[in-house]
């Protein structure tokens, strides 16, 4: 039953991100969007199905039975997310430096609500 | 074969004529000049070297198979109708090119015209030669663009940017019509291409779109060729510099539209729907054409009515459709390009040498230039149909065709008396242009003394008129032999042989000349006097301008009710946004799954491993922890972020992932560093925020946190019903069994990633690059809060001083550095056949270089930093893409790899790859990269002490007081 565990990890990720990309502050959004990746490249990683010490990587020459490895390709595809969510995160970081510098808050909407 | 290269040549010459014109120097008029005229003679050497097979009612093709899947070729087709017009086209160019080099100023840039105007006849020829109809519309979209760039070529002008606006959004809108219709023909047909969509009249008749095709196609066509009541944007392009005029608002453009309607007459003309619409279309702007003609006073904006009314009659022909008809339409198609274009250049000769185009202040002009005048009065005796002039013949087979019988609807009984009354108008409209202008009194307040212009200058108009009297006195010899085999590439081979004569016999439409030549002089002498009191266009409809009703309509669609709209829905709080966001995500993902989402009847089950459960047990509690801590304890929440990071990546470990187990823990890594840099920039968070505790903060988090749940609860219902499901083999089997032979590694994710996929990585990348480079710019007026500037508390309280705290750690780091460097080739090196790859080694020794930040001081660090970030990024994305085009040099798609192994000393079999030399790219900009993000903010904590010690320089003396 790995994969009812994997599935509620997903959804408390998922969760916990959605919470915080809905609050006001610039640090808690950007907390979010880390786990909302780790929830989704989660996701799409278990797309290929759960196998226990598979991994994609051959013998040298002949024919594979391709049934005997893990699915190569949500790996890869999980792999370019890493690195997209890696750099939306980098921008992210330094717009908010920015921003707090320039309006000298840290709410999302570069100024304090008015209640 | 030969002739096939030809028509290409054809099409491409004004293309590369533009290309090579718009590279040259702004003051080089003349060379300009000289290219554009040598590109139109060129084409007109072509075009008389592929006459021969043409006139024998064969039509040339050349077809460059572009996306066969889709049907979508580069197709060209070039038959009699074609080629008449592309010689029109070429022929009026070159005399445009010529009159243009006199008439455009030493001030104006005159490359940037030629070329222009070399790129639209491009297109143009593009719209007459396209055998694929989506082709076609593509160059018609082109002719709308350029004609716009052309009519705002004096873009200081208010009135040009506004009539080049005008005109770009009536054409344009009409091309998307245009494209609509040529699809859903497109689906009737079963086909693109231009002759099987003529060869299927009948099955489009019969469709049941046919009617939306009709309309749609007709607004196309309409709109382009100003027909009424699209009519108004033409008068607007007049701010047009006059050569422009001449070529496209008479000769080539505004024709496309009629082009188009006798191109396609055999396949949606011949229904009384067509005949209604077209013909009934054409008359009423033929007589509103006019009747506007006649009031205007300025000399471009009579020609510009004065052409909207001649196209009507070439509208109304093809509406006709009958063989006499289409021979009529062609013969006035060239007939009016000749004479409208000749008209058009005198109206700027004497807008140029009298500095005004008002007929109210012109007159007796034909003292002073006589030449001149005497060409501008046999051309408007052509455009008011005077025997022996061109205008006349084929004014004289409307008038046939009008007579004719052909449906007995009351349009067509009504036909006659409009075609009469249209031609009246047009004959004191003509009258009043010559008698204002050229005869009278000689006008005394001119702003410039008026005299003849340069020879060269009247040479076009010159050439114009002569055709003009040696087609209208020997039709059948000058032009009877294209206009046959034109008018038998529409109607087909079997038509017979049209003769075109000047005499007739005393017959009805001979008549009818007659009456519209006494009666119109008769209106002019009546009205001429009242006309120039009265205001600029008709009695009562002048007030009535379609230009002001489209004004209007812009003015509320483009402003007013975006506005309305944004007020109404629009909200400039992120939160909100974000809330609607994950609600429609929500929303989207429950509505298609709701019911459809069930557990599948055999499970697939891995048996459950305690300690997984365990890990995840820690892995929720630090993700609800950061959840919990992020607003008031980032440290904490940063810290358990990163936690919950590492159980992740432990996952991946655990489901046979390796490579993404080691990229997640370098990125975390990484990840972690950049947010504890960012971490100083924010507010200090010591006490709580006014307005947390409120009853309304309360439900708005209660709130979010149902929305937060149910997006949770969502994500874990597909995630488990999709895992408990058997997989579907698919084409990551593909990759697995031909990841060894066709990309010779044997770790299949890096070989998906630098060599099936690399395209992706390749762009990937690029983003990566595009991202450290903002951030590098972002940062480089980075201005922190006044609160955040001065050195933190951590870094200077007493008596433990962070160096000596540090200084073990720092040792241990720096002694660190050649391991780390070491690690990072060894992932590079490993990264084809066993987990690793230029993505994981490029961020371990970014890790490495971090590491000796921590370490020692920032200062020392940078003094002795050897990599220079934006170099290895460039270097980087350059060797990737060098890499990819290499495959070009042994004839391979851009990409395609190569792969062997090598045996090297010491250290073995070595899998040496092309793949390997694109990785090295990768690895050279994720080090370039990651290294110019870290070091951009790291360094950050220099430039705040100092930029704080320039800016207030007061509260630091204060201080020091």
């Amino acid at each position: 039953m790995m994969e009812l565990v994997l599935s509620l990890a997903i959804g408390i990720l998922t969760a916990s991100g959605v919470w915080l990309i809905l609050r006001p502050r610039t640090f808690q959004v950007i907390t979010g969007l880390c786990l909302l990746s780790y929830a989704v490249n989660l996701f799409i990683f278990s797309m290929g199905r759960l196998t226990l010490a598979q991994p994609p990587i051959l013998p040298r020459g002949g024919l594979v039975n391709p049934e005997l490895y893990a699915d190569p390709l949500p790996q890869a595809l999980v792999l370019t997310a890493i690195v997209i969510s890696f750099a939306t995160t980098a921008l992210f970081l330094v717009v908010m430096m920015a921003a707090r510098g320039l309006t000298g808050t840290d709410h999302v909407d570069g100024r304090e609500p008015d209640a | 074969m030969i002739e096939q290269n030809l028509v290409l040549i054809l099409i491409l010459l004004p293309f590369i004529g533009a290309i090579a014109v718009s590279t040259i120097s702004v003051n080089a008029r003349n060379a300009a000049a000289w290219i554009a005229g040598l590109v139109f003679f060129g084409g007109l050497v072509l075009l008389v070297a592929i006459y021969p097979p043409i006139s024998e009612g064969r039509s040339l093709h050349a077809v460059i198979n572009w996306i066969p899947a889709l049907r979508l070729n580069l197709s060209i087709r070039i038959d009699g109708f074609a080629w008449m017009f592309v010689g029109l086209v070429l022929g009026i160019g070159l005399l445009v090119v010529l009159y243009a080099r006199y008439y455009l100023s030493k001030a104006d840039p005159v490359p940037r015209f030629y070329a222009f105007l070399l790129a639209f006849t491009g297109a143009m020829i593009g719209i007459l030669v396209s055998g694929n109809i989506i082709m076609l519309v593509v160059f018609w979209e082109l002719t709308s663009l350029l004609s716009f760039l052309l009519i705002g070529y004096w873009y200081q002008n208010p009135a040009a940017r506004d009539g080049a606006r005008m005109a770009l959004i009536v054409t344009a809108l009409g091309g998307v019509c245009l494209l609509a219709a040529m699809l859903m023909l497109g689906h009737v047909v079963g086909s693109y291409d231009l002759d099987v969509v003529l060869g299927s009249g009948d099955l489009i008749r019969a469709h049941p779109l046919y009617p939306a095709i009709l309309g749609l196609f007709l607004i196309g066509a309409f709109t382009k060729s100003a027909q009424f009541p699209f009519h108004f944007w033409l008068p607007g392009a007049m701010a047009a510099p006059t050569p422009v005029s001449a070529f496209l608002h008479s000769a080539t453009m505004v024709k496309a539209g009629a082009f188009l309607l006798v191109r396609f007459s055999p396949a949606l003309g011949g229904t009384e729907a067509w005949f209604l619409a077209v013909t009934g279309t054409g008359m009423a702007t033929l007589v509103i054409g006019a009747m506007m003609a006649l009031f205007r006073h300025d000399l471009k904006g009579l020609l510009a009515y004065s052409t909207i009314s001649h196209l009507g009659l070439i509208t109304a022909l093809a509406g006709i459709g009958s063989t006499g008809a289409i021979v009529a339409a062609i013969f006035h198609i060239a007939n009016h390009a000749v004479f409208k274009a000749s008209l058009f250049m005198a109206a700027g000769i004497i807008d140029h040498e009298t500095g005004t185009r008002d007929l109210r202040r012109l007159s007796g002009l034909m003292r002073s230039m006589p030449y001149t005048g005497t060409l501008a009065i046999v051309a408007s005796a052509a455009m008011a149909g005077v025997p022996l002039l061109n205008g006349f013949l084929s004014k004289e087979m409307f008038f046939a065709e009008a007579v004719g019988w052909h449906n007995g609807t009351w349009l067509d009984n009504n036909l006659p008396y409009l075609a009469l009354a249209g031609s009246i108008l047009a004959v004191a409209y003509s009258l009043r242009f010559i008698m204002q202008v050229f005869f009278g009194p000689p006008a005394l307040d001119l702003p410039r003394e008026p005299r003849e212009p340069v020879s060269w200058m009247r040479l076009p108009v010159e050439f114009l008129v002569l055709t003009c009297l040696v087609v209208g006195i020997v039709p059948g010899l000058s032009l009877g032999p294209v206009l046959n085999m034109a008018a038998q590439s529409v109607t087909g081979p079997d038509t017979p042989y049209y003769s075109i004569a000047l005499w007739h016999g005393f017959n009805m439409p001979l008549m009818m000349s007659l009456i519209a030549m006494v009666v119109g002089t008769g209106l002019y002498l009546l009205l001429s006097e009242w006309i120039a009191k009265g205001p600029e266009g008709p009695p009562l409809l002048h007030r009535l301008r379609g230009r002001d009703i489209f004004d209007a309509a812009l003015l509320v669609l483009s402003w007013k009710w975006p506005r309305l709209l944004h007020r109404l829905l629009g909200t400039e709080r992120l939160q909100t946004q974000m809330r609607l966001m994950v609600l429609v995500a929500i929303a989207f993902a429950t509505v298609p799954l709701l019911g459809a989402l069930q557990l599948g009847p055999q499970r697939h089950s891995t048996p459950l491993d305690p300690a997984f459960a365990l890990m995840w047990l820690v892995g929720s509690a630090c993700a609800v922890g950061a959840a919990w801590q992020a607003k008031y304890h980032r440290f904490a929440a940063l810290i358990l972020l990163g936690g919950a990071g590492l159980v992740t990546c432990l996952t991946f470990a655990w489901f046979s992932a390796p490579d993404l187990a080691v990229t997640q823990l370098l990125v975390e890594t990484t990840t972690s560093v950049l947010l504890l840099l960012g971490l100083r920039w924010l507010p200090k968070r010591n006490e709580e925020i006014p307005g947390d505790r409120l009853v309304a903060a309360r439900i708005r988090r209660l709130r979010d946190l149902g929305i937060a749940l149910a997006a949770g609860l969502g994500m874990a219902a597909i995630a488990f019903v999709v895992m408990t499901r058997p997989a579907i083999r698919n084409i990551g089997d593909w990759f697995l069994r031909n990841a060894y032979h066709e990309g010779g590694g044997t770790n299949v994710v890096n070989v998906i990633l630098v060599d099936f996929r690399a395209f992706d990585t390749l762009g990937e990348i690029t983003v990566l690059a595009i991202v450290g480079l903002s951030v590098y710019a972002l940062l480089r007026r980075f201005r922190p809060a006044a609160e955040s500037v001065d050195t933190p508390r951590q870094q200077t309280s007493e008596p433990l001083d962070l160096k000596e705290q540090m200084f073990v750690p720092a040792v241990l780091m720096q002694w660190m550095f050649p391991v780390m460097i070491m690690l990072a080739a060894y992932f590079f090196l490993r990264g084809h056949d066993l987990p690793g790859g230029g993505f994981s080694g490029g961020v371990t020794l970014a890790i490495g270089l971090l590491l000796q930040y921590i370490a020692t001081s920032v200062r020392s660090l940078e003094a002795r930093l050897i990599i220079l970030p934006i170099r290895w990024m460039g270097a980087g994305l350059l060797f990737a893409g060098l890499t990819g085009m290499g495959a070009w040099l042994f004839g391979y798609p851009f990409l395609t790899t190569h792969a062997q192994y090598v045996q090297l000393p010491l250290i073995g079999q070595v899998p040496v790859a092309t793949a390997m030399l694109f990785d090295l790219g990768i690895f050279a900009l994720v080090v370039g990269a990651t290294v110019l993000m870290l070091i951009a903010i790291a360094h950050q904590s220099l430039r705040a002490g100092r930029g704080a010690a320039q800016e207030t320089p007061n509260r630091k003396q204060g201080v020091a007081e």
